[in-house]
């Protein structure tokens, strides 16, 4: 690790004051810390923004409801609130140790860094750590890389849960700038994909602290959940996962909202799954027909062909799960 | 209740990419803590890390923070994880380095009464946060009911993980997440045991559990 100035910061104002000046942000520090061990991360000044009010989960006038960007994953994922609301949210937090869970923040975790090997090995090519290089992956090991998103310059995949649900319910990312001026962007808008610049990772500028989620409201009943598949029962990153909300009414299927990860490179929209499934009565034949169209486009490389078959039955099954649900 | 020790200065911290200052800094603050506590930089600090040494002086912090209810006030190279400051420097060998990257749970411990990894916790975050380690557990003689449940359930074979697993059970526990041996695998899985002691340790974990 490489020496590094600390500060620690008690305000918003004073956190976007070192921000402007290039500091880098840290709250629960789990990938940032050991990104810097690794020598991937050099951050020069590290502003501990621990200290700052962004710790509230408020339920929104409309019926959504806003999460602070330093509430830790361990109380979001207990919370009532999101319980009852958004059970996929609340359970798509639930990846990570228990340790883990206690230090890591939801601002945190949507700017997690993919776990791609050669993006952590700084001397392996990584165009998205050192631009340019080359993708060992392309060519290399690439059983956990991306199916779906992936560019000639990189297919690694993007690590995140929560991140998956925010996608499928179609969150928002509320931003404050160094100038303090406030924006906010929709979860889709946020994530970037690869393309040719890998090393672009989310639409955030200089010194600009998240400062909340917000998950919008839906039509009510929505049934939801959250669906991991991978090499262990529990405690590792997802080799295809899916996210789920169904509202159906009158037998119809009203709305839909669904979004896969651990096979993109952003968590991945599936919108055609969404259109197969409004207007329809549920059945198995629907369940099947509209995961179907979960692998459109999927290109996948040499040791993860195996990914396009998982993502189609993770869907089909979390369809068919929510679908059931009373 | 706690105690103050001497103000010390630490060294920057130690880890596979820096070269070693040898067997002789635990030997020498072992030394130093026998005499009272107090460690000096000079040139320990020097001898700590070859990136250190390249870049002058690194940037330190001075830090205070209760450590097993003594109250420890250290200036720390700001990249000593919580971690080394117990392992290197306070001379708290009982948490273990495993991966130090988050992954195994070799190093857990308590921080204001929440479990986290300490290899990824910097020490310079620690302002005010009282830390209680596999160290602080026991009651003079008497054993935590967890550590006494883990001899008689013969939860481990060579120990390396058991501080880890240990303080990671009472975080289990005290979070309530104990309501079935699957609820305490699913909440114990960020806690790697090599010798595959798991059975045991999920009783030793439920039977402390139901005590309470």
């Amino acid at each position: 690790m490489y020496p590094f100035a600390y500060t620690r910061v008690n305000s918003v104002r004073e956190a976007l004051d070192a921000g402007r000046r290039g500091g880098r942000y840290i709250a629960g520090g789990t990938t940032l810390v050991d990104l810097m061990r690794e020598t991937v991360e050099t951050p020069e000044t590290v502003v501990d923004i621990s200290a700052l009010p962004l710790r509230d989960i408020t339920a929104t006038a409309g019926g959504g409801i806003r999460i602070g960007a330093l509430v830790p994953m361990s109380v979001a994922t207990a919370d009532p609130k999101l319980n009852s609301l958004y059970p996929v949210a609340a359970q798509a937090l639930r990846g990570a140790s228990a340790q883990l869970r206690n230090m890591a923040t939801i601002g945190g975790n949507i700017m997690q860094r993919t776990r791609c090997t050669y993006f952590r090995d700084v001397t392996a090519d990584c165009n998205k750590r050192d631009p340019g290089s080359g993708c060992a992956a392309l060519h290399g090991y690439n059983r956990g890389h991306a199916i779906l998103g992936g560019s000639d310059h990189c297919v690694a995949v993007h690590a995140s849960d929560f991140a998956v649900a925010l996608t499928a319910l179609e969150a928002t990312v509320h931003l404050q700038a160094p100038d303090g001026k406030e924006r906010s962007l929709p979860f889709a808008d946020f994530l970037l994909r690869p393309g040719s610049t890998p090393q672009r990772e989310q639409n955030i500028r200089q010194g600009e602290l998240i400062t909340a989620v917000e998950i919008p409201a839906l039509p009510r009943p929505l049934k939801s959940a959250y669906l991991k598949i991978r090499d262990r029962q529990s405690y590792s990153f997802g080799l295809a996962s899916a996210a789920v909300a169904l509202h159906v009414r009158g037998g119809v299927i009203r709305e839909a909202k669904v979004a896969a990860g651990g096979v993109a490179t952003v968590p991945w929209k599936l919108s055609a799954v969404e259109r197969a499934l409004i207007g329809e009565r549920p059945s198995d034949r629907l369940w099947a027909e509209a995961a179907s169209h979960a692998v459109d486009g999927a290109r996948p490389l040499q040791h993860n062909r195996f990914k396009v078959e998982l993502l189609k039955r993770t869907v089909e099954r979390q369809l068919r799960t929510v679908g059931e649900m009373e | 209740m706690s105690s103050e020790l001497p103000e010390s200065a630490v060294p920057p911290p130690t880890g596979a990419s820096e070269s070693t200052s040898g067997p002789s800094r635990r030997t020498f603050i072992a030394t130093s803590t026998a005499v009272g506590g107090v460690v000096v930089a000079g040139g320990t600090f020097l001898a700590g890390s070859e990136e250190a040494t390249a870049a002058g002086a690194a940037p330190s912090t001075r830090v205070s923070l209760t450590v097993n209810g003594t109250r420890r006030t250290v200036t720390v190279d700001n990249r000593t994880s919580l971690l080394d400051l117990l392992r290197e420097h306070l001379d708290l060998t009982g948490s273990k380095k495993g991966c130090n990257a988050g992954a195994c749970g070799a190093c857990t411990v308590l921080v204001d009464g929440q479990r986290v990894n300490s290899c990824l916790t910097l020490a310079v975050r620690l302002e005010g946060a009282e830390v209680t380690t596999i160290e602080g557990l026991a009651k003079g003689d008497e054993l935590h009911p967890l550590q006494q449940a883990f001899i008689d359930e013969d939860a481990f074979q060579c120990g390396y993980c058991t501080p880890g697993q240990i303080m990671s059970g009472v975080g289990c526990i005290q979070e309530g997440h104990t309501n079935s041996p699957e609820e305490i695998r699913e909440y114990m899985s960020g806690n790697v045991c090599r010798c595959g002691c798991y059975v045991k340790i999920v009783r030793a974990v439920e039977q402390t559990a139901a005590r309470k």
